[in-house]
């Protein structure tokens, strides 16, 4: 037993830590409820791994990916991208991944059971939040200055629609690495709060994003524990330490660090 | 050595199925001053923008094959509280803390000790958010002195900045060409400065109403056709003086 919460911990801090970092940019680029809806994508894509047997975070990583293609080609390819459609678009696959998860799994799905991470689910976190961080390190420069400007960034020849697809498909597979823990409805939410609290007490870019995955990792474990100790859904708890955490980050505003 | 850095002919933008520019064409010599004036809604950012590849256009936009282009643009979107410092805003572009601090200095950044200084503190520590409009501009200068560039494209260089600050920005550009070779395309609104500084101008109303250096292009009728019949703009009586 010790073994196992141990393991389990372990996947937390890395699924915290990279939705931490991922978030830092999220806020700044003012996508905030777009992350939140896109976790919701995840929903029927587990119910179909659940219903044909397969590893639900791949199930769910899947439809994340071919959500996130969409949003792209939208907003980068065409016109006609707005908000109300994303709303419509993610509110729907929740609406339908209700329906179609079986209704033994679908409280799990929606709030998170970390009983449930298997080894499998570790050795995938393991390898997705280290091509979170690699591929994030590396185009984290061009995605920073693309955030505060569009414009300044194309003309120093940097490919923005590139950079900001390769962000989505890593938000996306974060998303997914973060389902078992937080459950469809919440993972958005380790993405964004962390970050928002973070934003609160940086004074650069630097502290931001280390103030952010720090935030992310206390959140995931002290949730955890929580969540044990208590015997109630982990999603709730681990989302509602990094409430705590954000409203905590508010008093300390103006003096930052 | 193309003797132009620029050339553009038959430019036309379409955004919305709004017609926005018409018909543009003109060329720039190296190492020329030219300013675009034109009142709100000529087209003279997206002129910009097309010149930057940032739009889609129809026509040919034309640069030289040596050019790099250091854009100024008129203002970010940045929110005041969005924790960026001028070093990592900087390091964007260049990694080399000495080459930022030489850029720093020569758009009129001053040192106290080994350390740039901003109202007492460190300079390359402070936000961008709490510079005033006058240094965020020249932070904006240098971020664009950074690619070594021969060409600055500068979208409106006095908004958002007092006026004392005002005249340092157009004499900073002035010293910069001085000091390196730079064609130079600003956009403004003021004729005073566009005497002053340009040495060619182009007045745009989405389409090209005059070209040519200031005192010859900018005449009763091209003001007309830029600000309406009725509007008396002034030729500036003491420019012998400066």
């Amino acid at each position: 037993m010790g073994i196992n919460l141990f393991f389990i911990l372990f996947v937390g801090v890395l699924v915290g830590a990279s939705s931490g970092y991922l978030g830092s940019f999220m806020v700044l680029k003012r996508m905030s409820l777009v992350g939140d809806a896109l976790s919701h994508v995840a929903l029927p894509g587990l119910a179909v791994a659940l219903t044909f047997g397969f590893n639900p975070m791949l199930g769910a990583l899947l439809a994340l990916m071919i959500a996130i293609l969409g949003i792209w080609y939208l907003s980068e390819k065409t016109e006609i991208y707005s908000e109300a459609l994303v709303g419509v678009f993610f509110t729907a696959s929740l609406a339908l991944g209700i329906l179609i998860t079986p209704e033994p799994e679908l409280l799990e799905a929606l709030f998170g059971n970390f009983e449930k991470i298997g080894f499998l689910d570790g050795v995938v976190t393991v390898i997705a939040s280290g091509v979170i961080f690699l591929v994030i390190k590396k185009i984290s420069d061009r995605l920073m200055l693309g955030v505060v400007s569009e414009d300044l960034a194309k003309s120093a020849d940097i490919d923005i629609p590139k950079i900001n697809l390769l962000y989505l498909l890593m938000v996306g597979l974060a998303v997914a690495i973060g389902v078992k823990f937080v459950g469809t409805l919440l993972t958005g939410a380790l993405v964004i709060v962390p970050a928002a609290a973070a934003k609160n007490l940086a004074r650069s870019i630097k502290s931001f994003q280390t103030i952010a995955v720090v935030n992310g990792v206390i959140s995931t474990i002290v949730g955890i524990l929580l969540a044990k100790t208590l015997t109630i859904e982990s999603g709730p708890s681990v989302v509602l330490v990094s409430i705590i955490i954000f409203i905590m980050s508010l008093l300390f505003k103006g003096k930052r660090v | 050595m193309e003797e132009n850095i620029l050339k553009v002919t038959n430019l036309n933008v379409t955004l919305n199925t709004h017609k926005i520019l018409e018909n543009i064409s003109f060329e720039v010599k190296r190492d020329d001053t030219l300013a675009i004036i034109g009142p709100n809604g000529a087209g003279k950012t997206v002129l910009f923008k097309a010149l930057l590849g940032l739009l889609p256009y129809d026509g040919q936009v034309e640069w030289a094959k040596d050019v790099k282009i250091g854009y100024v643009p008129q203002r970010l979107n940045i929110e005041k509280d969005v924790p960026l410092t001028v070093e990592e805003f900087l390091k964007f572009k260049e990694k080399d803390l000495e080459i930022i601090e030489r850029v720093l200095l020569q758009v009129g950044f001053k040192t106290e000790g080994d350390h740039l200084i901003h109202r007492g503190k460190r300079l390359l520590k402070t936000r961008l958010g709490v510079l005033s409009g006058g240094e965020f501009q020249r932070v904006l200068i240098a971020f664009a002195l950074l690619g070594a560039p021969n060409v600055l494209l500068f979208d409106e260089p006095t908004s958002g900045v007092d006026v004392s600050a005002e005249e340092t920005v157009y004499m900073l550009i002035d010293r910069l060409k001085k000091e390196v070779d730079l064609t130079i395309i600003f956009i403004s609104h003021e004729l005073e400065v566009v005497y002053r500084y340009a040495e060619h101008v182009l007045c745009l109303n989405k389409e090209k109403v005059c070209y040519g250096p200031p005192r010859e292009a900018i005449d009763k009728a091209s003001l007309a056709k830029l600000y309406g019949e009725d509007v008396h703009f002034y030729k500036h009586e003491h420019h012998h003086v400066h």
